[in-house]
């Protein structure tokens, strides 16, 4: 049995891998859509979700649910095939973009069966490469539903998002060109390497956003950032950009005809490339796992800061909890809350896991960031008329971007002749 | 059977069987989402040889921009099922023997293959982008700036075909 396993030691590993990621990106997915309409419904001044569970905790499970007992309605006169391909081509591609993200940058502590585990799925050299593929193809999983459907709201939504899809990829690739010629590689994982940076104690001037590490001639990437989040939002089809899904203009656009789980799969999808999209921001942009302080010895005292964030929240979840009277509030908040400061403590007194977890504490935080800021432009944005659209991707991106490369070029030509 | 000759195998069905339903298919979309499925093979059939980098741009660019051009227009134009004509005579008298003359030259090219070609290795070549991008803009940087010349050319024609009704 043992040997069985050393055997197919790498399989096993991978499989069981992308059946953890799948269950973490599924949670997150779903405690996502929680996070988001609380916040949008704060920033408007109302309470969000609130009934279903201390703070509305338990609505993703209850909206899950409603997802899978809901009639699942097939209109007449669809295309049944493409109908039905297309909600599963959608997800499907959101999800296999996240297989080629490299969270950490080294192997667990333990071999397990003899094996190193990294985490990552897979960690190709031509990684950026690859998720720019499957972002091409996924324009295809939106705009057959549309088609599908038989329906001219979907056909408008669906019409909508192709053009929309194609106009920006030219600028979200174009964007992330300065980066590739600073970092002269496609591989996520060397991407986030050359960014690392220990001058004067700061790691953060390091980050392609600022890119200080090129001695002297240094041209931060603040263009090519704005360009690419902006053209990222569009790709996503996330506000202020979502005119395929317009829903005083089209109803739901290109899932009107959806419903049930058909209709949560291009939920669970849009929000999986929300999730991806700002892993690459992360990774191109701002260092990925790189903390912002140094790794020099003065700055040790930061390893303690994922500790210093459980520890006080923790605490305040017991004392938050004990306030509610159902077994919810009383039970199983105080015991969330007593995990988190019993894992902040046991990361002080262990420092070799401390360590461990640095990269994976630094990642999450700037994901988190990310996804805060998709949820506040969709809170505080109107949506863009449909010829405004057009003329900010082709007017306005796309040649600052274009620019943005040529720019880039020239420094790197003239750091090469130094 | 060894893994990588299975998967050979099933990216090699899959493509023959998309190129059929794309010639047999009634209806435009169904035909382009073959196309897809073809473009898609092909480029896991160039991973299999380890070119990674052609792999991944045969679906950027064939996979996604072309083709979802090709989708647009067709979503566009509304375009119903074709109706089925009679073939060609072109295509009755000569189309047999061709097909078979090409199956003939193929598999007599499969059976005996030529000692001169030697077989590709299945080896992935590092900084293989690297080396792609430096023959295309030392040894090859005319022809490939002719190229985008002649797609610009293309550009330009079709937005002067557009624009030629409105003075």
């Amino acid at each position: 049995m043992i040997a069985f396993l050393q055997q197919y030691a790498f399989w096993i590993i991978t499989i069981v891998k992308i059946a953890l990621l799948l269950f973490i990106v599924l949670t997150v997915n779903a405690y996502l859509t929680w996070f988001e309409r609380k916040a949008v419904a704060h920033i408007q001044s109302r309470w969000g979700p609130h009934r279903v569970g201390p703070h509305g905790l338990l609505q993703p499970a209850a909206d899950g649910l409603k997802f899978l007992f809901k009639e699942d309605v097939t209109p007449a006169g669809v295309d049944r095939f493409v109908y039905y391909l297309a909600p599963f081509l959608s997800l499907m591609l959101s999800l296999t973009a996240l297989a080629v993200i490299p969270f950490a940058p080294n192997p667990l502590p333990f071999k397990i069966l003899g094996e190193h585990v990294y985490l990552w799925i897979t960690n190709p050299d031509i990684g950026l490469l690859i998720l720019f593929a499957i972002t091409a193809l996924s324009v295809y999983g939106i705009a057959l539903a549309g088609w599908a459907s038989n329906s001219k709201y979907s056909l408008m939504g669906g019409l909508r998002s192709s053009a929309q899809m194609i106009s920006y990829e030219l600028a979200l690739t174009m964007s992330v060109v300065g980066v590739l010629l600073m970092a002269n590689t496609f591989s996520l994982q060397s991407i986030i390497e050359q960014q690392a940076n220990a001058k004067w104690g700061v790691g953060f001037l390091g980050w392609n956003i600022i890119a200080w590490t090129h001695q002297g001639l240094f041209f931060p990437q603040i263009i090519g950032f704005i360009c690419f989040f902006t053209s990222a939002i569009a790709e996503t089809n996330r506000a202020p950009f979502d005119l395929p899904e317009a829903e005083s203009e089209l109803v739901a656009g290109f899932h009107t005809e959806y419903s049930s789980f058909k209709f949560a799969m291009f939920f669970i999808a849009e929000y999986t490339a929300m999730i991806t999209v700002s892993c690459l921001a992360t990774i191109l942009f701002f260092g990925g796992w790189l903390s912002p302080f140094a790794s020099t010895p003065f700055w040790h005292f930061t390893y303690y800061i994922p500790s210093i964030t459980l520890i006080p929240f923790g605490l305040w979840v017991i004392y938050d909890g004990l306030k509610y009277e159902t077994i919810f509030g009383k039970l199983i908040l105080p015991a969330i809350g007593f995990a988190m400061f019993a894992i902040g403590g046991a990361l002080i007194a262990l420092p070799a896991v401390n360590d461990y977890i640095q990269p994976i504490f630094w990642f999450t935080a700037k994901i988190f960031v990310f996804l805060f800021f998709y949820v506040w432009a969709r809170g505080t944005l109107p949506r863009l008329r449909y010829d405004q659209l057009m003329n900010v991707g082709w007017k306005l991106l796309l040649p600052v971007s274009i620019a943005n490369v040529i720019v880039t070029a020239g420094v790197v030509i003239a750091r090469s002749y130094r | 059977m060894s893994p990588v000759l299975l998967i050979f195998f099933v990216l090699a069905g899959l493509a023959v069987l998309g190129a059929l339903s794309l010639v047999l298919q009634k209806h435009p979309i169904h035909s382009a989402l073959s196309l897809i499925v073809v473009m898609v093979c092909l480029a896991g059939l160039y991973l299999l040889m380890g070119a990674e980098f052609v792999a991944a741009v045969q679906i950027i660019v064939y996979g996604g921009a072309i083709m979802v051009l090709f989708i647009f227009v067709i979503m566009l134009l509304n375009a119903g099922a074709e109706e089925r004509t009679d073939f060609s005579k072109l295509a009755k008298i000569a189309g047999l023997p061709l097909a078979l003359a090409l199956t003939a030259s193929i598999a007599a090219a499969v059976v005996k293959p030529d000692p001169g070609v030697p077989a590709v290795t299945q080896v992935v070549i590092p900084n293989a982008t690297e080396k792609i991008s430096s023959m295309l803009f030392n040894e090859f940087v005319y022809p490939f700036e002719l190229t985008s010349f002649l797609i610009l050319v293309a550009i330009l024609g079709a937005l002067v075909l557009a624009q030629r009704e409105k003075k």
